[in-house]
């Protein structure tokens, strides 16, 4: 089977049935996106199939059509995705196990949504549960990187 | 408050535990510092001081904080109180949570584990407080919890920088031949200005290594820190923006296996004519294994992927023997109200309780039944660790709590020394008092053994994780008031019954002590309130059952903070007196708790004329050492109930970092909210019966109120942050609720009586 992760070429021996999260994490060894629930009820594992949002534990590998980005491969030439700057300097992560999940989910909106409204934020992130209860931070987070993204950054 | 005769039982209590532990050989012992464990670890051209600090010759300053970093933000302030004294700044140094060792003792644990409230100041509790400092040192137990890890590390760190730095200064002015007197630091470098050279620590370090360590350091005063008392970035951050691979979960090794368990259900229970044949023939499952431990029992299935492993635990068919407690809800829920039946032993016991009601005009009396539920922990990252069991000795990789009870438990596992163990701590998805259990530890290290000396990483699902639990007991309380003619109480009786957490603690980590005493967890958060009530009870009694309840964020206090400030909230509703201006009133001895009152009164502006359909109520609560006050806001809409906004007012002693203690507030503040909206563990057939998140969910991102944090530091003594934000937000929810819908809701969670938008 081949996948295409954050850009390079995969071949795996794998169970079709397998959910993509226990291919990227144990057979590829990306482990970046975090297994929460396996019933896609967490976000933790939430990564990008040609810029869409999916929930890796519930997609069966043999399944995907695509290019998959995890949150290791949204930065670009060394640099910090522009929303992964903005969680940096809001400060947003405590435990931080959720919060890939909840950047990959932030980069999908604000791709469809430049200047999202409170309500658009808890339209998008609704999926992604945070023990931690980052969520004011998380909100600012977004709007920041909105801004940024404004600023052509 | 206490009799001697219990504090006497206490303490004894915790003195077996240092005794069963085998560390405990007498007074002079504690005098004797624990050997340094970096010695034994060093790299060419490395040196250390104490446990605490090591620099190499390129000058990389490693700083060891040794307490579980799981979001609380230890780490970064741990190492921050080092840094301070050391004269480094934090972008020069690297933190490492270190190997296990008893010199990473935890005493501030302990400290407030007598029947004392927190601002008891009398001699006896303050005797008892020192006591129960030694047994810290005496028990060398590592371990994170009771919000402790900054008050245990507030002197001990900053001393480890501070004597480091002088040793650093003694080899400088040996290698340029010029006073000691005459040296200054400054990031890492001693200076010597008149003749303006100067020396890295990494030049010096070895040399520095061999001084004496001075018997004396003087701390810095508070005015002149320039680290300390100012908001830093977190350590962590960049690690956790960037999808590093720094949690248990995340360990990958050379060769390494995956697995799962499948544990019993039935806590406790063994399983009955297991039928593994279709399990072992799944794809990918290399081997199954019984699994037989103080946790419980059941299989470890091992395999060449986590998928796998979890296919092959579900192809096991078994039954499970009849555990020993109550089958389901209805039969625990009724224990529960047999042991608030009995007597029951009382902690606070102000006045003549009895005699007032006694006497008392029965329209001047209220009462209320209340109830919480068992609740689970959840951490975002299910349990699981790594293992390697070759040539007699285990490397265990994983989160956790304590590290010596990690040693401790996997050695007696499997029949091996203790110093036959290597445990390497990484970061935590969350802890909230799950990791200072030892099953997903032990089940690991057992299946280490089947493997040939391959690595294994053992992952349970969510399932597993929910339903093997150490789970806050559920609680009921029966509670009346006598109301005063000026509508002031004049008498509160608090009668509390709960499974012991004590009793479940001691069986699984301590198994070779019976507990003896009262349980103080049981009345945690009730008895000791700094409100003054001329008679005033508060006493409880166990249920005594295997069901394993343990440490969940603030414990007791987040039972007994819905329970107190509840029937409070009823107390000024019969009294037609203001929540405020009645704790104002009760609390006028203790002039922090009022300050805090007033304050979270003036943020939330209390008092205003709200909008039809919006409402807020307050809850206050002292808990490890900081006085929180909480007031929410919510509004009815066509959805159901809003939380709007929450203010929250914080009384920690000395605030280290003030962006860190907000966002361990809000934190703790929404777990408090979470359980209280909609958590609730319930039995069905001796086995829990929520799975996952469909089931078992949290607050969501479209649920979170807007929070405003204050941070106040008028008392003299240190408070914990972790947990305080917990007690105060259910009955803060409650009473908004009541002054909303006029509906007092004494039972958890509210979304049995009202709906949440």
């Amino acid at each position: 089977m081949d996948l295409v992760v954050d850009g390079q070429n995969y071949v795996i021996d794998a169970d079709p049935e397998m959910p993509l999260l226990w291919a990227l994490r144990d057979l590829i060894g990306k482990t970046g996106p975090k297994f929460g629930c396996g019933i896609a009820a967490c976000g933790a594992c939430t990564v990008h199939i040609d810029g869409s949002p999916v929930r890796s534990c519930a997609l069966a590998v043999g399944d995907v059509v695509g290019g998959i980005t995890t949150i290791e491969g949204i930065g670009t030439g060394g640099k910090l995705h522009v929303v992964q700057q903005a969680w940096l300097d809001e400060q947003v992560a405590q435990c931080g196990y959720c919060q890939a999940g909840q950047i990959m989910t932030a980069v999908a909106l604000l791709d469809e949504v430049a200047d999202p409204t409170d309500d658009d934020i808890d339209n998008a992130m609704g999926g992604n549960l945070c023990r931690c209860g980052t969520y004011p931070k998380i909100r600012s987070a977004i709007k920041k990187a909105a801004a940024m993204k404004a600023a052509g950054n | 408050m206490a009799s001697v005769g219990k504090i006497a039982r206490r303490t004894f209590l915790v003195a077996a535990a240092a005794i069963a532990g085998g560390y405990a050989v007498g007074y002079y012992y504690y005098q004797k510092p624990y050997p340094n464990p970096l010695e034994d670890d060093l790299g060419e051209g490395e040196a250390t001081f104490n446990p605490f600090v090591k620099i190499a010759a390129d000058n990389t300053i490693t700083i060891i904080a040794p307490r579980a970093e799981m979001g609380q933000g230890v780490s970064t302030t741990l190492a921050t109180l080092v840094a301070e004294e050391l004269d480094v700044t934090l972008d020069q140094i690297k933190v490492e949570h270190g190997p296990v060792s008893f010199a990473y003792y935890n005493s501030g644990l302990v400290e407030e584990g007598g029947p004392f409230a927190f601002f008891d100041e009398s001699s006896t509790a303050q005797a008892v407080r020192s006591g129960f400092l030694v047994v810290g040192k005496l028990l060398g137990l590592q371990g994170t919890g009771g919000s402790s890890s900054m008050r245990d590390g507030y002197v001990k760190m900053r001393q480890a920088g501070a004597a480091a730095r002088l040793m650093l200064i003694a080899a400088a002015a040996q290698k340029l031949g010029v006073a000691a007197g005459e040296l200054e630091t400054l990031n890492g470098t001693v200076l010597h200005k008149a003749s303006a050279r100067s020396v890295t620590y990494g030049e010096v370090a070895v040399l520095a290594a061999t001084m004496a360590p001075p018997s004396e350091v003087k701390l810095k005063d508070k005015a002149d820190w320039t680290l300390l008392g100012k908001p830093q970035k977190r350590l962590d951050m960049f690690a956790k923006v960037t999808g590093a691979p720094i949690y248990g979960i995340d360990v990958r090794l050379p060769d390494m296996l995956y697995g799962t368990v499948r544990m019993s259900p039935r806590f406790g229970a063994k399983p009955v004519d297991p039928d593994l044949a279709k399990a072992e023939k799944m794809p990918g499952v290399v081997k199954i294994v019984p699994l037989a431990t103080g946790y419980g029992h059941g299989f470890g299935i091992i395999a060449d992927n986590t998928w796998a492993a979890f296919k092959g635990a579900e192809a096991i068919v078994t039954t499970w023997d009849a555990p020993d407690y109550p089958l389901d809800s209805a039969a625990i829920d009724a224990a529960l109200q047999q042991a608030l039946g009995q007597k029951g032993s009382a902690t606070r016991n102000d006045g003549d309780v009895d005699a007032a009601f006694a006497k008392a005009a029965p329209e001047k009396v209220i009462e209320g039944d209340y109830s919480v539920p068992f609740l689970a922990h959840t951490t975002m990252e299910p349990m699981n660790a790594t293992a390697q069991f070759k040539d007699g000795a285990l490397e265990i990789w994983c989160g956790n709590q304590s590290p010596t009870i990690l040693r401790q438990r996997c050695a007696s596992q499997l029949g091996i020394a203790q110093d036959k163990i290597t445990v390497h701590t990484t970061f935590l998805g969350g802890g909230f008092g799950r990791r200072i259990e030892m099953d997903y530890a032990i089940y690991a290290a057992q299946m280490a053994t089947e493997t040939g000396g391959r690595p294994i990483k053992v992952t349970w699902t969510r399932e597993e994780d929910t339903r093997h639990d150490a789970y806050r007991p559920a609680a009921v309380g029966k509670f009346r008031a006598q109301i005063g003619d000026d509508g002031m109480p004049v008498a509160l009786d608090m009668k509390l019954a709960s499974p012991s957490v004590t009793a479940g603690i001691m069986r699984r980590l301590f198994p070779a002590i019976s507990p003896v005493g009262p349980d103080k967890f049981i009345v945690d958060g009730a008895f000791d309130q700094p409100y003054t009530i001329a008679n005033y009870r508060v006493s409880a009694a166990e249920m005594p059952t295997t069901i394993p309840v343990g440490f969940w964020r603030s414990v007791g206090a987040s039972v007994n903070g819905f329970f107190h400030e509840g029937f409070m909230d009823e107390i000024a509703v019969a009294g037609k007196i203001d929540p405020i201006a009645l704790r104002k009133t009760l609390m006028a001895d203790h002039p922090a708790a009022v300050k805090v009152v007033e304050k979270v009164a003036e943020m939330a502006n209390w008092g205003e004329v709200l909008p039809k359909g919006k409402a807020k109520g307050m809850a206050f609560s002292l808990a490890f050492g900081s006085w929180v006050g909480e007031i929410v806001q919510v509004a009815d809409t066509p959805a159901g109930i809003r939380i709007e906004k929450m203010w929250i007012a914080a009384e920690v002693g000395t605030a280290l970092d003030a962006d860190i203690i907000k966002a361990q507030m809000i934190s703790a503040a929404i777990y408090g909210l979470s359980a209280a909206m909609g958590q609730e563990i319930t039995f069905a057939d001796g086995a829990v019966e929520q799975s996952n998140f469909h089931d078992y969910d949290a607050m969501r991102m479209f649920q979170c109120p807007t929070f405003e944090v204050a941070v106040l530091e008028n008392f003299d003594r240190m408070g914990g942050v972790g947990e305080a934000g917990t007690p105060p937000a259910a009955p803060a929810l409650a009473n908004a609720i009541f002054a909303l819908t006029g509906k007092r809701i004494r039972s958890l969670p509210l979304s049995k009586e009202v709906k949440f938008a």
